[in-house]
């Protein structure tokens, strides 16, 4: 209503915060780490950079669904465990099963967050509290699938997401599949988010349910949809996780703490309203970034874990202010 | 949006105050069933009970604590690392040396008082997500610690061990110490100014600032006591390990766990309602659960399934009749 009022320095700088923070800092971040590391700028150097980054990307941008609509999902790291320890067991190293391995850990993901969908919509129960649940129950699972200790390894089909790079190209010398993945399934989930009627009502619902519900929402569906885009995420990151770590039941330990850090680094509002997917990717690339960087300067992991309590700690805190100061 | 057409009369059951009540119920009617199934009635003595609740003091300690930070509308996910953090303290500052027991334990209560007011500060000072905010606290409490020691550090002398190991016959020191800090806690919040306080910051923010109440001061104090007693499941573990292991508090998952028993004790995330008895039942309920499991033979895994499950269904059990849109 005020804006009328206000005179016009004043209104070009409410327009200077348009950009996300977010992709300053990691713009920073990556021409810190150039300058201590030059090797970073050749292809090589930031391709496989992207590539470790880009499961954490895709499973940022999913959660980022379930942290718009209001909720938390902490059962994606589980999802990866068991991906990655299910896919092991079924593929038995047949490399012509690859396919039809995907296609049930997929339809796992869809059930697993269908699951998580229907207990916090109709058994109500707090997602923070039914997601626990649901990662409790998962690493169990993969703990009696695999026996405790699982075995085998996934055949270089499975891998081909994760860890394969197509050589020999011009200019920048190699692609990583997983960088493709990541620039595809970006894409359609910022589609899904920021074009579609369906973000819409994720957004409508996360900032006020009960408005939404009046305005016709059917919050159930679209806050079930959102938990099964999460766990569809979480399986796809976990199959690329799948190509450079080892089958092992700790591979998903931390992640979802790690997307829920990225989401909240590129803006996402907890308990909803407000996120947008491509600063969700650039908040994983940050953490990575981060990490990266940290590698090069040769601290120990228990340094990482302090830089990465504190720098959680000050994005929001930063963000906060920020919304303070903009009224928005 | 409750219904103002007909106030609930003083006589009326209430399903939400008495679910938590009822879900015990279940729950040890379910252990004698097992007992007797099975055969092993030699299990179903008051003094194997008291073992059973013996098995997880620190988890009610630490739930107590947490029971204020979710009641004022807040969370804390820093009592894992600074359990660990605390026992290790403990250990090294005793280091064998009966003479140390009153510094360590006051360093340990310190500790705990630090975390706990700058947790409260970040939290109402710069705004910031109680669930990030204690999240990032854990990460810089685990990894200071992590930067010092990684594997069991100092030992306690044989007179602080009492705190854990010994007690009148069957009733352990530890159990006593719990059950005072219990009714410590439900006097607080019944009986006092703060007590009430914390209802209405948790209710409603807002309301509560209109009221008058000093909401930025509640919540710092509701974080400090929540620290203070995740400092004293620290020294309860350093006690009974005899020494300080880093790993104790995130082994134990103390920090998911206790608001898992708080949220089954009927206080709701959203703060504002619930309170101690609940919590306290709710810690009954989980190791009643783990006694289950042992008496029916279920092996470590399925366990583990199992435990998930029931902690959803438990909190389903009451949550299912809410008409709140909001998760």
């Amino acid at each position: 209503m005020t804006e009328q009022t206000l005179p016009q320095a004043d209104r070009r700088k409410r327009q200077l915060p348009q950009i996300n923070p977010v992709y300053f800092v990691l713009a920073a971040l990556i021409i810190a780490i150039i300058v201590m590391n030059p090797a970073f700028a050749e292809p090589i150097g930031y391709m496989n950079f992207l590539k470790r980054a880009a499961p954490l990307a895709i499973l940022a941008a999913g959660q980022l669904y379930v942290i718009v609509s209001g909720g938390f999902d902490l059962s994606v790291g589980s999802v990866i465990t068991l991906v990655v320890v299910g896919s092991s067991i079924l593929s038995n190293n047949d490399p012509n099963s690859t396919w039809w391995v995907i296609a049930t850990m997929f339809a796992i993901g869809a059930g697993v967050g269908l699951i998580n969908g229907l207990v916090v919509c109709y058994l109500k129960v707090p997602s923070l509290i039914a997601t626990l649940g649901m990662m409790i129950t998962l690493n169990g699972v993969a703990f009696m699938w695999s026996g405790g200790s699982p075995r085998g390894y996934l055949t270089d089909q499975f891998r081909f997401f994760g860890r394969f790079n197509i050589p020999d190209l011009p200019l920048i010398r190699i692609l990583p599949v997983a960088l493709i993945v990541l620039i595809v399934l970006g894409f359609a989930l910022y589609w899904l988010m920021h074009r579609t009627n369906l973000g819409r009502m994720i957004h409508a619902i996360g900032d006020n349910p009960r408005a939404a519900n009046l305005a016709g929402v059917p919050v159930n569906r679209v806050r079930i949809l959102a938990f099964m885009i999460s766990s569809l995420s979480a399986v796809a990151a976990g199959i690329m996780l799948g190509g450079f770590a080892g089958v092992s039941t700790d591979v998903g330990t931390g992640y979802e703490l790690q997307a829920i850090t990225a989401a909240v680094l590129g803006g996402a509002q907890l308990l909803g309203g407000r996120g947008s997917v491509p600063a969700a990717i650039a908040g994983a690339l940050t953490l990575n970034a981060i990490f990266t960087l940290l590698n090069f300067l040769g601290l120990p992991q228990p340094i990482r874990q302090v830089v990465q309590g504190l720098i959680l700690i000050a994005a929001v805190a930063v963000a906060m202010q920020r919304r303070k100061h903009t009224g928005r | 949006m409750t219904d103002l057409t007909a106030p609930p009369s003083r006589y009326t059951f209430r399903f939400d105050r008495w679910a938590p009540a009822l879900l015990l119920a279940i729950a040890l009617l379910a252990y004698v069933v097992i007992a007797l199934y099975t055969g092993q009635s030699q299990y179903l003595t008051v003094d194997n009970l008291i073992s059973v609740l013996g098995r997880s003091i620190a988890l009610g300690i630490t739930a107590v604590g947490q029971t204020f930070a979710i009641l004022v509308a807040s969370i804390d996910l820093s009592v894992a690392s600074l359990i660990s953090a605390v026992s290790v303290l403990t250990s090294v500052i005793m280091n064998g040396n009966p003479a140390m027991v009153i510094p360590a334990v006051a360093a340990a209560l310190a500790l705990g008082l630090v975390v706990g007011l700058i947790n409260g500060l970040i939290i109402t000072r710069l705004e910031v997500n109680p669930l990030i905010a204690t999240l990032g606290m854990s990460l810089i409490i685990q990894g200071c610690l992590s930067a010092f020691v990684s594997n069991f550090a100092g030992s306690v002398p044989p007179e602080f061990q009492v705190f854990a190991y010994g007690g009148f016959g069957s009733l352990s020191y530890s159990l006593i110490f719990l059950a005072i800090l219990a009714v410590a806690a439900w006097f607080v919040l019944r009986h006092t100014r703060f007590g009430s306080d914390i209802y209405a910051v948790g209710g409603n923010k807002d309301a509560a600032r209109v009221a008058g109440i000093k909401t930025a001061r509640v919540t710092i104090g509701a974080h400090i006591l929540c620290s203070l007693c995740a400092a004293m499941a620290g020294l309860y573990l350093a006690s009974r390990l005899r020494s300080g292991a880093p790993w104790i508090g995130n082994d134990g998952v103390y920090d998911l766990e206790s608001i898992a028993v708080v949220v089954i004790g009927g206080t709701i995330l959203a703060g504002g309602r619930g309170g101690i008895w609940g919590t306290m039942a709710g810690v009954i309920i989980f190791s009643l659960i783990d006694s289950i499991f042992n008496l029916a033979g279920v092996d470590a895994f399925a366990k583990q399934v199992l435990r998930g499950i029931i902690i959803v269904a438990a909190v389903a059990f009451y949550a299912v009749r809410s008409k709140r849109l909001v998760a």
